[in-house]
């Protein structure tokens, strides 16, 4: 199954009855609000490392800041939303790189809409990015938020989890970054160039899925769905 | 007898007293030390190494304790260094011996990694005569204030099994030391002890330091007496030799036999894996009661501790055991070793048949006992190496850049240093030698600030420049940082195997995450010589339950991590081809190099051999390098993306010692050979594997630990390396598109030419058969290709076959959703 890129709306995935586009970088795009969805950029994670003093490469940012740049490139949204987690921590607008920074203002400047979507532990973006900051989004069918509601929520979007899924086959076992679903709500996978992941297995989606959620896989090269049943823990 | 090589009296009646007499290299040791110069002594275990080791400092010792009072100032005489922890636990037991008995009044002391607190602080304030302690230690020292004081005295420092510390990360951790030592007490003189090997004047270098002028400086190079030249069996087995597979299974009744008529023998395999499947099988047949033991890395040390006590006092018959056996403990009667598959280099060969027999007058006995046919020509080569002792062995190589940025922030965390003293004191370590000021200097940075192009981490640095102009580190947390991992050794998640149940049982072992992470809830294994259930997880424990099973359901890989030694690989290679060699081997063998010949040819010596055939709806290509497994997977790697890219669609390859096998939906009898074998692929093909192969970001995960980059502990979270929230894989990524030049990525690719890629290996072979690359189209398999062909549906491997995997999941879900 391939990235098919429409106005039309014309996708085989879909949520809720909403027909959506998941991106190879990690983004959400639906259709129908031209609004494309990205959680957990954690800009500056590592540099908050650096500063605890193991010295993890200073490009995080800028790498998320290109592939972010390059989703917006591709699906031309009307709206953006970052589902939380934006900034790793609330020092990291100080640490971030002017050049970085010049980035990320043209990047909300050049779209109609950007929404900051925050958390309750999270830390608000600067004012001086632009945007606007909420709790929460809906979008037609769609609600989004940053931290999982628990119990069954149709039509949900959030992101925190950092979702990652385990296939094994051909004698080995393979983990990548997916979108957690079900079919009516949905876990985003972490977009942050240096952010890790949990398994789809743990415990910590047990109270949002009621039984283990389908997987959209982020490949190499494409994204493949695969049954919550062909899924396994990570050990 | 001179002057200089003349015992004290005392030294004369205690080995009197023993019915010994004292051996000339032990003398020439003491020689040495007498005048003042570095010494290396190369002799075969058994030999009495150890006490030409401590010779010269005892005397010197018992000389300076007699002729001072009975209060005595405490400092450091001499330093031991060995690379295991219970070797200098056994040494100082045979030291102290003579120690004792001749009541020189000797302060002798162990410092490891599990020396209590409290003993360690202790041992600082009054330090002892004679420090027995590991690379590790002194790593530590080097990054601990005051620690000049505590060496400023010192006179002697051994350094034993200098053969298996000097290639390795460790021996250039250790390297680095020495030249602080140095440093601190240029009066100390070394001494190195040494089992045989190819490159004596290499090691001879490794042990000195070095000046800055061009010519290189060497220790004077003492040979214990060698021992008479071993005798060595190959095992001509009655039963069928198989084609492929490692487990050795058709020699076990004839493994067994001789065990019984022999007093205590060591049975060596290569592999944890093939341990337990040896001591299992070897047990099924065990009719006479023997007393058969299992010892490996991954046994719980008290299991490994009984072990060894047994074979002490002579009350095991044999030890079915791996490479943790090899190092220098001197254990009681063997007579004799028999060798499981083959050894992989003559070297090693040599130190395992030191094994037996420690009366140095009478020969070492050694059965090698090939598990498959190929296995019958390694083994071959490998005993007439030994006979003809000729060594193998790869030369020692440069430092490692990650090391060296370890070794410098521990020299900033002990006390206050300059970059250009710094640069002066590691050019005198043999590995570093020729490093220059400008490489000096990025390493320095990498420690200090991580190395980046972009300069935003200036205000985090690690190390900072005080207004003397001297570097120390940031504060003392981040010292205190730094020592908790200091070292070389980098090893795979091991997660504990723990017996469950209504209590909690006791831990037989560990085994690597990897292995368990395989596992399902209800999946038996072989481990600690036992059939096993795994039943779960809890925290970093394997929860498992014992079953009668016979047969576990999770079979082990249960070939070497060590490919086929360059040396022995060319004499297999002669071995092939030429026929009056082959009266030696036995029938089964000579019969299948036969066939050979006769359905397609016998490989020659400086040529590639390529042979193309189809079978059952694919069309392979098949090659014999003879350049081991690991080179051997690289060029399958490589070789499958030239061939993706000229649109022959390749599906999948498999390696082995000698042969690599590539098959696809195509013909590949129309492939240009010259050009598909081009040295040119070691370039960008290279390149962009490496960009996305596991095995790299293994490599670049273990040199981002080393050079201090990424912590593998930190206080408060020593638990489970899972609990990291940062993937190494992700910042190998970013760094690659960012800062394709940082010193880091340089490390990993000079590690990858010789470690689990071994590119080095693999462009040598590649130059040598440019334009000797002979074809055979044939129309099916040929003898030679069968084994490498039996490997298929094993191990099947493609690229990394992630994309694959995935797809296949998901097709799944097509399948399933098209059944509705």
């Amino acid at each position: 199954m391939t990235q098919a890129v429409s106005n039309t709306g014309d996708s085989p995935w879909s949520l809720h009855g909403v027909a959506v586009t998941p991106d190879i970088n990690g983004a959400l795009f639906c259709h129908d609000a031209r609004a494309l969805i990205v959680a957990d950029l954690h800009f500056e994670k590592g540099s908050a490392y650096a500063q605890r003093g193991q010295l993890l490469p200073p490009y995080d940012t800028g790498a998320t800041l290109k592939r972010l740049s390059d989703a917006i490139a591709r699906y031309q949204p009307k709206t953006v939303i970052a589902l939380g987690d934006s900034f790793h921590d609330l020092r990291a607008d100080g640490r971030m790189a002017e050049s970085d920074a010049d980035t990320l203002v043209s990047l909300v400047r050049s779209v109609s809409d950007w929404v900051w979507i925050v958390g309750n532990h999270d830390p608000v973006p600067p004012p001086r990015f632009g945007g606007r900051v909420l709790p929460d989004i809906q979008l037609g069918r769609l609600t989004l938020r940053h931290e999982p509601t628990e119990g069954p929520v149709p039509g949900e979007i959030a992101g925190h989890l950092h979702p990652c899924a385990k296939v094994r086959g051909k004698g080995r076992s393979v983990r990548a970054r997916c979108f957690a679903t079900d079919g009516t709500r949905m876990v985003m996978p972490a977009f942050g160039a240096f952010t890790g992941g949990l398994n789809v297995c743990d415990p910590a989606f047990s109270p949002i899925f009621a039984a283990r959620p389908d997987a959209w896989i982020i490949g190499a090269q494409d994204i493949y769905a695969v049954k919550g049943r062909r899924l396994v823990p990570q050990a | 007898m001179t002057k200089s090589t003349a015992l004290p009296s005392r030294f004369e009646r205690w080995f009197a007293s023993k019915g010994w007499q004292a051996r000339d290299h032990q003398l020439e040791m003491l020689a040495a030390a007498r005048a003042g110069e570095d010494a290396l002594l190369i002799a075969p275990t058994g030999g009495g190494k150890t006490l030409g080791g401590f010779l010269p400092s005892l005397v010197d010792l018992a000389d300076m304790i007699s002729n001072s009072s009975a209060t005595r100032p405490y400092a450091l005489h001499t330093l031991y260094l060995s690379p295991l922890k219970a070797l200098s636990v056994d040494v100082a037991r045979n030291l102290t011996l003579p120690a004792d008995e001749m009541e020189l009044g000797v302060r002798i002391e162990t410092r490891t990694g599990d020396t209590p607190a409290s003993k360690k602080k202790r041992q600082r304030e009054r330090p002892p005569d004679i420090l027995l302690t590991t690379p590790e230690q002194l790593a530590l020292f080097v990054a601990s204030p005051n620690a000049e004081r505590y060496f400023c005295d010192l006179k002697r420092i051994i350094i034993d099994e200098i053969h298996a510390l000097a290639p390795q990360k460790r021996g250039d951790l250790l390297s680095l030391g020495l030249a602080t030592l140095n440093q601190w007490a240029p009066q100390a003189c070394r001494a190195g002890l040494s089992a045989t090997v190819a490159d004596e004047g290499g090691l001879a270098r490794w042990l000195v330091p070095q000046t800055n002028s061009k010519a290189a400086r060497f220790a004077r190079i003492i040979h214990g007496r060698p021992g008479p030249r071993p005798e060595i069996e190959i095992l001509d087995s009655a039963e069928r030799i198989p084609w492929a597979g490692h487990s050795g299974r058709h020699a076990f009744g004839e493994v067994y036999e001789r065990i019984k008529a022999s007093k205590m023998v060591l049975v060596f395999v290569n592999t944890r894996a093939q341990a337990e499947f040896t001591f299992q099988e070897l047990w099924r047949m065990n009719e006479d009661g023997l007393a058969i033991a299992l010892h490996h890395g991954s046994l719980a040390p008290e299991q490994r501790r009984k072990v060894e006590a047994a074979m002490a006092a002579g009350n095991i018959k044999a030890v079915v055991c791996t490479s943790t056996l090899d190092l220098g403990i001197d254990w009681g009667d063997v007579d004799l070793v028999i060798q499981m598959g083959a050894p992989k280099g003559s070297a090693r060969l040599i130190q395992r048949l030191g094994r037996s027999n420690h009366r140095l007058d009478e020969p070492s006995k050694a059965l090698l006992a090939p598990t498959n046919r190929f296995e019958h020509l390694e083994c071959q080569a490998a005993s007439e190496a030994v006979a003809q002792n000729k060594l193998d062995g790869e030369p020692l190589t440069t430092g490692c850049l990650d090391v060296l940025a370890q070794h410098v922030m521990g020299r900033a965390c002990g006390e206050a240093i300059a970059a250009d003293a710094l640069y002066d004191e590691i050019g005198h370590a043999a590995p570093y030698s020729d490093m220059s000021r400008m490489e000096f200097d990025r390493v320095f940075d990498l420690a200090a600030t991580g190395g980046y192009a972009l300069a935003s981490y200036d205000r985090f640095r690690r190390m900072i420049k005080g207004k003397d102009g001297l570097w120390r580190a940031r504060d003392a947390r981040t010292a205190q940082r730094h020592r908790m991992n200091v070292g070389t050794i980098v090893e795979s998640e091991m997660v504990h195997v723990r017996l469950g149940g209504k209590r909690m049982g006791r831990r037989l072992g560990q085994i690597e995450a990897w292995f368990i992470e395989q596992l399902t809830p209800g999946d038996t294994f072989l481990f600690a010589g036992q059939v096993l259930r795994f039943e779960a997880m809890s925290e970093s424990d394997a929860i498992v339950s014992r079953t009668s099973d016979d047969t576990p359901k999770i079979p082990s890989y249960q070939g070497g991590k060590f490919p086929l030694s360059t040396y022995l690989a060319a004499r297999v290679r002669e071995i092939t081809h030429d026929r009056s060699e082959w009266p030696k081997l036995p029938a089964q063998v000579r019969e299948w190099l036969e066939l050979q010949g006769q359905a397609s040819r016998l490989p020659q010596a400086n040529e590639l051999l390529v042979e193309t055939f189809p079978r059952a709806a694919r069309y392979y290509l098949v090659c014999y390098p003879f350049e081991g497994r690991l080179a051997h997977q690289t060029l399958g790697m490589l070789l499958t993306r030239r061939l993706e890219r000229m649109r022959m669609r390749p599906m999948g390859f498999v390696a082995n010692e000698y042969a690599l096998a590539v098959w696809g939906l195509q013909d590949l009898s129309g492939v240009d050979m010259n050009a598909l074998f081009d040295e040119d692929m070691l370039g960008d093909d290279l390149d962009s594997w490496l960009a996305e192969s596991p095995l790299m970001k293994r490599t670049f995960k273990t040199c981002a630990i080393i050079a201090g980059l990424i912590e593998r502990r930190f206080p408060g979270h020593e638990k489970t390396a899972r609990q990291v929230t940062f993937s190494t894989d992700l910042i190998y990524d970013v760094l690659r598109r960012h800062d394709a030049d940082h010193v880091l990525l340089q490390a990993a690719r000079n590690d990858a030419a010789t470690g689990l890629m071994d590119v080095r290996r693999l462009g040598q072979a590649l130059a040598r058969i440019k334009g000797h690359i002979v074809t055979e189209h044939l129309t099916r398999i040929s003898p030679l290709a069968l084994p490498v062909m039996l490997e298929i549906g094993k191990e099947a491997v493609y690229g990394e076959g992630h994309e694959s995997i995935l797809a296949d999941a998901s097709d799944a879900l097509i399948s399933e959703a098209m059944k509705q």
